[in-house]
């Protein structure tokens, strides 16, 4: 963790909760954490940002969340992907490394 | 998206906020815990691992809030939460939201009301599918001097079989006919209509059949359709009522249909509808009997069917042939041209004047009740003003502070709407309970839609204005001028009393305006009140109708017998000083035709003016009241012997002949091919067409003649009886009638038992409408503005109790201060006078349609209404300013 932590790209963490919870049905804390390890750091995610995003995610219909006990026999609110939340993310991918590249593009520009 | 899910969620979290709050909360915490386990189990203690995940999260309260700041729902739950602080704000305070909301629902409660009665008989389509497309075929004729004419059936023949805008063509008259053998023999009110009438207004019988063109030829089978109601009563809605057949007026009838039971025509009492049968041959071209309807094509216009009309009346003349005894011309000298009108304009008439200065009456009324409670609310805000500075001060938003103010104000405009629709409803019942025969359409008036729209939206506005007021002195940044100026001031500045005193002038001005239009009303009515009618002490005089069918006494003069035999009953009986019998009651019209003068032979070429025909009884001048100018009465003798005689009213006498008495012994007759009957009488003048409507010219014949109107024998079956006693209008009197009446033929039903008084209050019912309306008006108004200067001047006082307190001190005279109080309170008054008489001068021409012998500028009235109004608001601020001599000098300077 030498490289200093930043909070996420402003409109992105729809797109990494959405991707974070297609790998496997997991709770806040459990997205948050796997944000910054698999971002290794670069990324810290905010808890309030969070909690109130997985609130939207959820009314719109791109999550469903269930209380539940995890492994370590806490009681948690599990989220998991729905068929919309899937599409969602796809959606976003595709336009996100549209954009990127289109950045990238930009940046290497010369002369 | 799941608008759906939002929407669930949304009201999910609304209806159970607290769940909705333990969720976040526990998932909050749930978090932390997970972010401790895991810190845990890289190593620390439970505690630094519980401190260290705490950190990260920096505050728990914070992170709940912006969770919990999501969703829509959160914009109401914040909105109701202040409108609750508004509530107990206004609880809180009871005397001034009590005096608001009520002040503001008799407002709103009189607008509703007029509203609701305007929507019900001017707004709304008549009960017809496409009902615009509805006309009267009204006719003018200024060859004759006839404004408005009815329909001939030579007109309607020809405008069913030429017209290029009609979709289909009907003709009607009211009638009633004596039913016998269904229960008691009844006098029942009917239409008579022409086989297309129903189909122009898009109306069918429920149970049966509607007419076809063969019900209305003479030679068919009489046909009936019954109206639900009568349907229901006399045959408890029996379905094999069809085919069955009852006596009208003798003659049976088959019942082919039953019409629905919202079918109503005209304002009319209809039990029965039976075909008008003519038979198109024997019509002449004059011949002017029924009323006429048709409903448009689509898309034609009315000055498109006007232009129709006039095409098709010159075209009637080739189709059917002048009436015997007229000159062949006389059709051409009527000028008769085309007045077509929406039906709807028909039933309503001119009411709609009326209504709409009634509506802009309660209009000023609910602007003076806003006066008066932007007034209150201004003192609030005053009171408040130094709590609003301290909170502006701190950092409370402008927009903050105004909606607080506002919700407040809309709450109290909300709550004094609901009131005032309660009010409404209220005083639409007693509208309904007090039988205004005279209001078209009253039994369409009702709480509807519109109306509830219509009272949520003044409600609304009432509630914005009156916020917006206060929320612009003060809810604006000025915070260091109010923080500065509280606590001891000295006196008042007078930037803030401008807003106040301002209101009061409106006030006083509106309530000028309300005052001066009941006041013209109050001398209208007095001047309609000392018109001589025609007749006199109309209480005492009862009235009833019957009528002695052909089928029953054939012969003409024994019908006539039968009819005196009935008078002599009646006049036997205890209490009764005199009978006599007419064709038409006065103020009940009569037939409009022309009359011949002999020595007027100019008028042979074109059509002589047109006379109202009423046919009487001897004795009936007496009995009515109406004074005889010259000559005399009528006999039995003339009546039996069918001697040509007549009377005349006194204008028509003074038109032909210059002067009464010069009318006796001249010789008038219908038309040329009549005998002349000589004048042997002149009558005062009648108002017969209402006590403000000019008196017309009137001929009096005999019941029973020879050679009138082309028929050989002309006789009135149908007749009122009028019977002079100080029993009048009580029950025994209609049953010493019936009994009268039945021991001379027991088939005889009586029909429309009133006393003459009640046509004659008829006639002035619009008036006495207008001027009970607007004096309550004016009295509401008057009432809301002396509370308004009372308010005025007694804030005013203990606002300046220190000042009082400093002049009595000095030793001023007790007279001097309450003095200087009461005249604040006249020059407000005086100001407010003066800026109401300009607008009544202004505004009181609108009423001219309703006045008689005033002037919209009477100046009496004007005068009179300034002077009482200025020692009114003189009183109020001297009862207000009363208050100021109570002030102790000691106490008032050590106050604050």
């Amino acid at each position: 963790m030498n490289e200093p932590t930043t909070d996420v790209i402003q409109g992105t963490l729809d797109m990494l909760i959405l991707k974070t919870l297609s790998l496997e049905p997991m709770h806040g804390f459990g997205i948050a954490r796997r944000i910054e390890q698999i971002s290794r750091g670069v990324f810290k995610v905010n808890p309030g940002s969070l909690l109130t995003a997985l609130q939207r995610l959820e009314r719109g219909g791109w999550l469903d969340a269930e209380w539940r006990r995890t492994q370590n026999s806490r009681r948690a609110k599990i989220y998991k992907l729905t068929r919309a939340g899937k599409k969602q993310l796809d959606n976003e991918t595709a336009d996100w490394s549209r954009r990127t590249s289109a950045i990238a593009r930009l940046l290497k520009a010369e002369g | 998206m799941s608008l759906w899910r939002q929407l669930a969620r949304g009201l999910g979290a609304l209806t159970n906020r607290r769940a909705a709050d333990q969720d976040i909360a526990d998932e909050v915490e749930s978090y932390l815990e997970q972010s401790a386990a895991a810190l845990e189990a890289s190593g620390l203690s439970p505690d630094e691992a519980r401190r260290r995940a705490r950190c990260e999260l920096s505050s728990e309260t914070a992170v709940r809030e912006q969770v919990r700041s999501y969703g829509w729902e959160n914009i109401i739950a914040s909105s109701l939460s202040d409108l609750r602080y508004a509530a107990r704000r206004l609880s809180g305070n009871s005397g001034f939201t009590t005096i608001s909301v009520l002040t503001l629902a008799l407002g709103i409660g009189a607008s509703t009301a007029i509203f609701s009665v305007i929507e019900g008989v001017l707004l709304k389509p008549l009960p017809y599918p496409q009902s615009g497309q509805i006309v009267a075929l009204r006719h003018t004729a200024p060859g004759i001097h006839i404004d408005d004419l009815n329909l001939a059936a030579s007109l309607y023949f020809t405008y069913s079989e030429e017209n290029r805008v009609f979709q289909d063509v009907g003709m009607w008259r009211a009638d009633t006919a004596s039913v016998t053998g269904v229960g008691q023999p009844e006098e029942v009110s009917g239409l008579v209509v022409t086989n297309r009438f129903l189909a122009v207004l898009g109306v069918q019988p429920v149970l049966g059949r509607g007419f076809t063109a063969s019900d209305d030829d003479p030679k068919s089978e009489r046909a009936v359709i019954l109206s639900d109601g009568y349907w229901k009563s006399h045959f408890g809605g029996d379905r094999s009522v069809l085919g069955h057949r009852i006596l009208l007026d003798g003659e049976a009838h088959a019942v082919i249909g039953v019409m629905p039971p919202s079918f109503q025509f005209m304002d009319r009492p209809v039990s029965l509808i039976v075909p008008l049968r003519i038979n198109r041959a024997d019509i002449r071209l004059i011949s002017f009997c029924c009323q006429g309807i048709a409903r448009l094509k689509p898309g034609v216009t009315l000055t498109q069917a006007n232009a129709d009309v006039m095409r098709m009346l010159a075209l009637a003349p080739a189709k059917f042939a002048v009436n015997p005894g007229f000159s062949s011309n006389v059709w051409a000298t009527t000028r008769i041209a085309p007045r077509l009108r929406l039906l709807k304009d028909v039933l309503v008439g001119d009411i709609g004047k009326t209504l709409w200065m009634l509506m802009g009456t309660v209009g000023i009324v609910l602007l003076i009740a806003c006066a008066n409670v932007a007034n209150l609310l201004l003192v609030r805000a005053d009171g408040r003003r130094q709590e609003l500075a301290v909170r502006a001060a701190l950092g409370a938003g402008w927009g903050r502070i105004a909606r607080e103010l506002l919700l407040e104000s809309l709450l109290v405009g909300a709550t004094g709407g609901g009131l005032g629709l309660a009010l409404a409803y209220g005083a639409l019942r007693v509208l309904a309970a007090s039988g205004v025969e005279h209001l078209p359409r009253v039994h369409e008036i009702s709480i509807d839609p519109a109306v509830l729209a219509f009272t949520a939206g003044i409600s609304l506005v009432a509630g914005l204005l009156l916020g917006l007021i206060p929320v612009f002195k003060y809810a604006r940044p000025q915070l260091s001028n109010a923080l500065g100026s509280g606590g001891r001031s000295i006196s008042q500045s007078k930037e803030r009393h401008r807003a106040r005193s301002l209101l009061v002038i409106v006030q006083v001005a509106l309530a000028v305006v309300l005052l001066v239009g009941s006041g013209l009303m109050i001398r209208t009515f007095r001047a309609l009140r000392h018109i001589d009618p025609g007749f006199s002490r109309a209480e005492e005089l009862e009235t009833l109708h019957l009528s002695i069918p052909e089928s029953q006494v054939a012969a003409p003069e024994r019908a006539i017998r039968m009819e005196e035999e009935i008078l002599r009953k009646i006049e036997s009986i205890a209490g009764v000083s005199s009978v006599a019998i007419t064709s038409n009651l006065p103020m009940e019209g009569g037939s409009d035709d022309p009359v011949y003068a002999e020595d007027h032979t100019a008028q042979v070429s074109s059509v002589p003016p047109i006379r109202t025909y009423k046919f009487v009884s001897p004795g009936y001048f007496s009995t009515t009241g109406a004074r005889l100018i010259a000559g005399r009465d009528l006999t039995w003798a003339e009546t039996y012997n069918q001697t040509p005689v007549a009377l005349v009213s006194e204008n028509m006498a003074r038109e032909l002949w210059h002067d009464p008495r010069a009318a006796i012994g001249k010789r008038i007759r219908p038309t040329l091919k009549d005998d002349w009957r000589q004048v042997i009488g002149v009558v005062a003048d009648l108002r017969d067409e209402g006590v403000d409507q000019k008196a017309p010219g009137i001929v009096y014949w005999p019941l029973l003649q020879k050679n009138f109107e082309s028929s050989a024998t002309y006789v009135f079956r149908s007749v009122a009886f009028v019977i002079r006693t100080p029993r009048a209008g009580s029950l025994a009197l209609l049953q010493d009638l019936q009994k009268a009446v039945a021991s001379v033929n027991s088939n005889l039903p009586l029909a429309d038992v009133k006393t003459l008084e009640s046509v004659y209050d008829r006639s002035l019912a619009r008036t006495s409408f207008t001027l009970v309306l607007l004096a309550i008006a004016g009295g509401m108004a008057l009432l809301l503005g002396l509370i308004g200067i009372y308010g005025v001047i007694s804030y005013s006082v203990s606002q300046r109790t220190r000042e009082i307190g400093i002049r009595l001190a000095l030793g001023a005279p007790l007279q001097n201060v309450t003095g200087m109080f009461v005249r604040h309170g006249m020059v407000l008054s005086g100001v407010g006078v003066a800026f109401g008489l300009t607008g009544a001068l202004a505004l009181t021409r609108l009423m001219k349609s309703v006045l008689y012998d005033v002037s919209p500028s009477d100046p009496l009235t004007y005068v009179e209404v300034s002077i009482a109004l200025v020692l009114a608001a003189t009183l109020a601020s001297y009862l207000s300013a009363h208050k100021a001599t109570r002030v102790d000098p000691v106490e008032a300077l050590r106050a604050e």
